[in-house]
């Protein structure tokens, strides 16, 4: 009989994984947090998720990279920020899910979700053409789910375009693409700009005290 | 005569575009102009944040500082999502000055400069705070009796940056219904997710959503659902002989844009608010006309 | 002026390392050594310590000192200290001078050079203020005897008590028509499950005919003026439209009024329960007099009524004519113990409180588990059935930066005391939802564990919000809790027939008024301030002021007694005395340069300068001045001085440091 071993020594820990996500603005918050589950009860997709949002900042103070990476929750998080705003000790939870999902998309090792692949052709098709059109990113949804999935949306294709929405030989396209990608080259050229997680104050003089 | 920018964003120019033919309608009727944002590229959504986060700041920055170039308008954001991607690039370049100095690095090199000044409002908090609900009742000439409509707000103009008040408890969409003469529904779920730009990829999550969503209307007997956001809209109408097909349950609900129905009550024809351009229209006498 | 030498002796205090460790003592010692006047400069270990004292005390025998400084910590701590040192040595105190060179130097400073440097500033300006002081003689005032206490729940009942046993004369105010307080409002405490009405009501009613306390119930105070030991306070009796003296208590004018039935939400009920225009709050309410609510009465809104109450009264104690009454009273120490009200869940839409049916704040479930409640103890649902199924929901508005931040303390008690009683009287399956338990107190963790035998279950979770829409059968009708089971491990939707809301504990709604009347202080919560948190917890910051009970912070009924006993006991001890020590800060005219605008007369907050007429000139009444230096500052002359503050002192010391 094959048994699964659970345990994790500290040396299998991740630390800096910990103090990573807490650098990153919106991180800092989880060492905040009480564990009180609001999130994970407030989220409407969690019970889709294999960990809860919950857990996951559980799982990260802790340092157990390897589980938060591979964990399909921050893909199913559809950022609707209830989490964030539910929160007692006001987390931004829904940023330290972007936070995952980029470092998970680095991390090209890791289990591909649908959703990654969706996001990328995604940012692709914004660098090729400055806007999305829908028709074409839909096709490219289908594909990535599955042939199954593909036909299925035909139908849907076809009503979409019989009541004129959905021009299916329309390319949506800025005029000057070419203004855009110079920006976008700029922004990524030199060093990365890595943001402090709490910002800068700006003192404005006020008082906090309360006296008589 | 008042005036603003206007930021389509991509679903706006794609299966949106109902929503900007009943915007640019109601908006024209109410004469108010519209004036779109030259040249405008995509505000990067959610999926550009799970990528690269600066990238998708310098994203919505170029459509900001293209805004500022023109006398201080507000920018009208119809779809949520935009709203809340120009917003947020927006509190970020204010609280990180390493980063907007990036971004106006970056900007620079197409001349383009973010000053900071541009706001960015969502349509419906624009009417319901610029225009006010005495003058736009007394815009309304067809007032829509009779019909049970309800008040879905979505996620991104709720949360998190309140653009129609406490999310907990708005109330300018049942407010807006009632000075179109209809009947705002008690619905519980008015500000519950709709599954967003999940429900393309990951179906089986993303039609339970609407299933809870689209269920509740029909057990209030809405004869219709007003959205504030295309992606919501998307999702809540397209996806519902599917769902007949995987539960067997009857969720034929007509979905359309708040645009749309306060066209119509403001007396404006089908045509003109794209209405017949939706999977499904309330069948009551009041919208037939 | 003295007119001797001043031959000064200056003590720098080590602190162990607290000053030593950033600043060079000995180098500030030999730099005092060089000031002109000083006789001897010292350092030691422990300045505060007897043999710290004993060295000062040595040295004004032996050399002859008539002037000493003290470098140190900070005067809050031992100006009192090293006062009463110099003054057993045979020097009169206020020829002593401390100077801070720990909260204000060492503690506050990281470069040990820059400390030393602002040290030996600071230690010569104080050596130059000092060779000018001159002996004062403290001021004794007479203390007023009696005792003001605001608030009359378990808190201002038991201070009162303690006082009145003391010998001491009490004034006892309550804003509403009955002492008690909330207390009144629970059926059972926890942990013992005492019915709270059995041991709370024989302390009021002993305090009703204790010969020294006088009882003003229906009243509010809306003026203190004074200061510690001689406070005027007025107090507003609002009209109860009956005669208190008359009232015999006996109820036949609420039988008798028009209204046959109760149709006003009754305030002690919190709205569950109706009463009519004349009624009495409840059925042991001290002093048990009725009264009559100007709003819903027929004659008193509308002018028109048969008076049947009137008619029904043996002892005519009904007076439609009444009008609020004030009283003057001089005191010599205040007590507040005006309590606590409960947070308002409306501010947490997420739990559906009073849009939702069947959502009870726990202060409205003790009303329903009450026997003299509504539902006359049993807990019904608001179509009269039993519940089957309790949900029980810990930190409403509490651990929350969205509402309010600390945890108030006695909520996981009083929930897990609900969830027996509502268990025990209605037999439904109850659910208490926490995230923390926090049972702390004597004989608390044994209450959780025998709730934790009765079946009661518990889910760790908070709960994220209370829901109608039905996404399965069950629910239909239900109220659904939707919160993660994060022992479990997994998202529940459990629906129940009733919700109740553990809310917290926060300030009355008029906290800031009454302190700022008080002149007391509060905290970021507006719980107010005691004067240090772990060794001051029922004086304040204002002499002769204490508080005590739930007003100073959320706590349970045995702190809130303890807390109601030391109160007591502090206020006592100043009229025990029978006079307080004020220091002789006062006020001086010197009627040569006074030009007689009595510009200052009109700025004492105290009213203690008079205007010659005669003489033309202001003069400052010793008696009255609190040495607020307001005067001295406003003088356009320069006329007045402030003794122990006198602008040559100032000068001197600012001199010093420049």
């Amino acid at each position: 009989m094959d048994l699964a071993r659970t345990i994790k020594y500290e040396e299998e820990l991740d630390q800096q994984f910990a103090e990573r996500i807490a650098s990153e603005p919106g991180g800092e918050g989880i060492w905040n947090c009480i564990q009180c589950g609001t999130c994970s009860a407030i989220c409407p997709v969690s019970i889709y998720m294999d960990k809860t949002p919950r857990r996951i900042i559980g799982l990260i103070r802790a340092g157990f990279k390897e589980e938060v990476l591979a964990s399909i929750s921050p893909w199913i998080c559809t950022s609707c920020y209830s989490c964030t705003v539910e929160c007692p000790a006001k987390i931004k939870i829904t940023d330290i899910m972007f936070v995952v999902k980029r470092m998970a998309m680095q991390q090209k090792s890791h289990r591909r979700f649908i959703i990654a692949d969706i996001e990328e052709e995604f940012v692709k098709m914004v660098r090729k053409n400055g806007r999305l059109t829908e028709s074409k990113m839909g096709i490219k949804v289908a594909r990535k789910a599955g042939i199954g999935n593909l036909l299925s949306m035909v139908p849907l294709a076809w009503n979409l375009m019989r009541h004129d929405r959905l021009k299916l030989f329309h390319t949506e396209r800025m005029t000057n693409v070419d203004e855009l990608r110079t920006i976008l080259r700029a922004m990524e050229a030199g060093p990365r700009v890595t943001l402090p997680a709490k910002p800068p104050v700006i003192p404005t003089g006020h008082h906090q005290e309360v006296t008589a | 005569m008042k005036e603003y920018l206007y930021y389509p964003g991509c679903s706006l120019k794609g299966v949106g575009s109902p929503y900007e033919q009943s915007l640019l309608s109601t908006f024209g009727k109410l004469g108010i102009k519209l004036t779109e944002i030259a040249d405008w590229n995509c505000c990067g959504a959610t999926a550009y944040l799970s990528v690269d986060a600066n990238m998708a700041i310098v994203l919505a920055a170029r459509n900001l500082a293209i805004a500022e170039r023109s006398d201080g308008h507000d920018i009208v954001a119809p779809c949520s999502g935009c709203f809340l991607s120009l917003t947020k690039a927006k509190e970020m370049l204010e609280k990180y000055p390493e980063l907007r100095a990036k971004v106006t690095e970056a900007l620079g090199r197409a001349n383009l400069k973010y000053l900071g000044h541009s706001k960015v409002r969502h349509p419906l908090e624009v009417l319901m705070t610029d225009i006010g609900t005495k003058e736009l009742k007394k815009l309304i000439t067809r007032p829509l009796k009779n019909l049970r409509v309800v008040p879905y707000y979505g996620c991104a103009i709720l949360r998190p940056y309140q653009a129609v008040g406490d999310p907990h408890a708005p109330k300018v969409l049942e407010e807006m219904i009632g000075l179109a003469g209809a009947t705002p529904v008690d619905y519980p779920y008015k500000g519950r997710c709709c599954g967003g730009m999940l429900t393309s990829g990951v179906q089986t999550v993303g039609l339970r959503l609407a299933e809870i969503l689209l269920e509740a209307a029909k057990s209030a007997q809405a004869d219709v659902i007003v959205t504030t956001c295309p992606l919501c809209n998307y999702n809540l109408e397209c996806y519902q002989e599917k769902l007949r097909k995987s539960t067997g349950k009857d969720l034929g609900v007509p979905v359309i844009y708040f645009t749309q129905m306060l066209g119509l009550a403001m007396g404006l024809s089908r045509e003109e608010v794209g209405l017949d351009r939706m999977l499904r229209t309330p069948a009551v006498a009041e919208v037939t006309a | 002026m003295t007119v001797e030498k001043p031959r000064i002796g200056v003590y720098i205090c080590d602190c162990g390392l607290n000053i030593l460790g950033v600043v060079d003592v000995p180098a500030v010692v030999r730099y005092a050594a060089t000031f002109d006047n000083v006789v001897a400069a010292k350092e030691y270990k422990y300045m505060c310590s007897d043999p710290g004292q004993d060295l000062i005390k040595k040295d004004i025998k032996e050399l002859k000192l008539n002037r000493v400084v003290v470098a140190s910590c900070t005067p809050t701590l031992h100006e009192r200290t090293f006062r009463t040192t110099v003054s057993t040595a045979g020097l009169n105190p206020f020829l002593f001078h401390m100077v801070n060179i720990r909260e204000a130097v060492s503690w506050v400073t990281v470069d040990k050079k820059r400390a030393t440097e602002k040290a030996k500033i600071l230690v010569k300006a104080g050596v130059m203020r000092v060779t000018l002081q001159e002996p004062l003689e403290p001021k004794t005032e007479p203390v007023a005897p009696g005792i003001l206490v605001i608030g009359g729940g378990i808190a201002g009942i038991h201070a009162s008590l303690a006082l009145a046993n003391a010998g001491t004369k009490v004034h006892l105010v309550e804003r509403e028509p009955s002492i008690g307080g909330n207390m009144a409002r629970f059926d059972k405490t926890f942990p013992t499950l005492d019915c709270s009405s059995c041991i709370l009501t024989p302390k009021m009613t002993t305090l009703k005919v204790h010969p020294n306390i006088n009882l003003y119930s229906y009243s509010e105070v809306v003026g203190v003026e004074g200061y510690v030991g001689n406070f005027d306070v007025t107090i507003e009796r609002k009209p109860r439209y009956v005669n208190e003296e008359l009232c015999i208590g006996c109820l036949k004018c609420i039988e008798a009024c028009v209204f046959k039935d109760a149709r006003f939400p009754n305030d002690f009920d919190l709205g569950l329960a109706k009463r009519k225009p004349i009624y009495i709050p409840f059925p042991q309410a001290v002093p048990t007099k009725v009264l009559i609510d100007p709003d819903d009465c027929l004659f008193l809104k509308l002018g028109k009524c048969k008076q049947t109450c009137v008619d029904a009264c043996e002892k005519d104690a009904i007076d439609f004519e009444q009008k609020p009454e004030r009283v003057n009273l001089k005191v010599g120490s205040i007590i507040v113990a005006t309590g606590f009200k409960t947070f308002d869940p409306t501010r947490k839409p997420q739990y559906g409180y009073g849009v939702l049916p069947n959502v009870f704040t726990a202060l409205e479930a003790e009303r329903l588990l009450s026997p003299t409640g509504p539902t006359e103890g049993i807990p019904l649902l608001k179509d009269g059935t039993m519940p089957k199924t309790i949900g029980i929901i810990h930190c409403i508005g509490s651990r929350d930066e969205n509402t309010n931040v600390y945890c108030s303390k006695v909520c996981c008690m009083y929930s897990l005391k609900l969830a027996h009683l509502v268990k025990e009287r209605t037999g439904a399956e109850v659910y208490n939802f926490y995230i923390d338990m926090r049972t702390t107190g004597k004989g608390y963790e044994e209450f959780y564990k025998k709730l934790l035998e009765e079946g009661v279950r518990f889910v760790r979770g908070r709960v994220a919000e209370l829901t109608t829409a039905p996404l399965s059968p069950g629910e239909k009708g239900k109220l659904i809790v939707r919160v993660e089971d994060t022992l479990a491990g997994y998202v529940r939707r459990i629906p129940v027939d009733m919700a109740i809301l553990s809310v917290g504990l926060e300030p009355q709604n008029d906290a800031q008024e009454l302190r700022r009347m008080l002149n007391l202080s509060c905290g970021k919560e507006g719980f107010l301030m005691e004067l240090h948190p772990k060794l001051a917890p029922v004086s304040t910051a204002t002499d002769g002021i204490y508080i005590a009970g739930a007003c100073q912070g959320p706590k349970d009924i045995p702190d809130t007694v303890a807390q109601a006993g030391a109160a007591a006991s502090e206020a006592l001890a100043l009229v025990h005395r029978g006079m307080v020590e004020i220091e002789p800060y006062v006020a001086v005219t010197n009627e040569d340069l006074c030009s007689g605008c009595q510009i200052c007369v009109g700025l004492c907050p105290y009213f203690a300068i008079e205007y010659d007429a005669e003489k033309k000139v202001s003069r400052v009444k010793d008696v009255m001045c609190k040495g607020c230096g307001v005067c001295v500052a406003a003088c356009p002359s320069g006329a007045i001085d402030q003794k122990h503050f006198r602008d040559a002192f100032v000068l001197a010391e600012v001199a010093g440091v420049i």
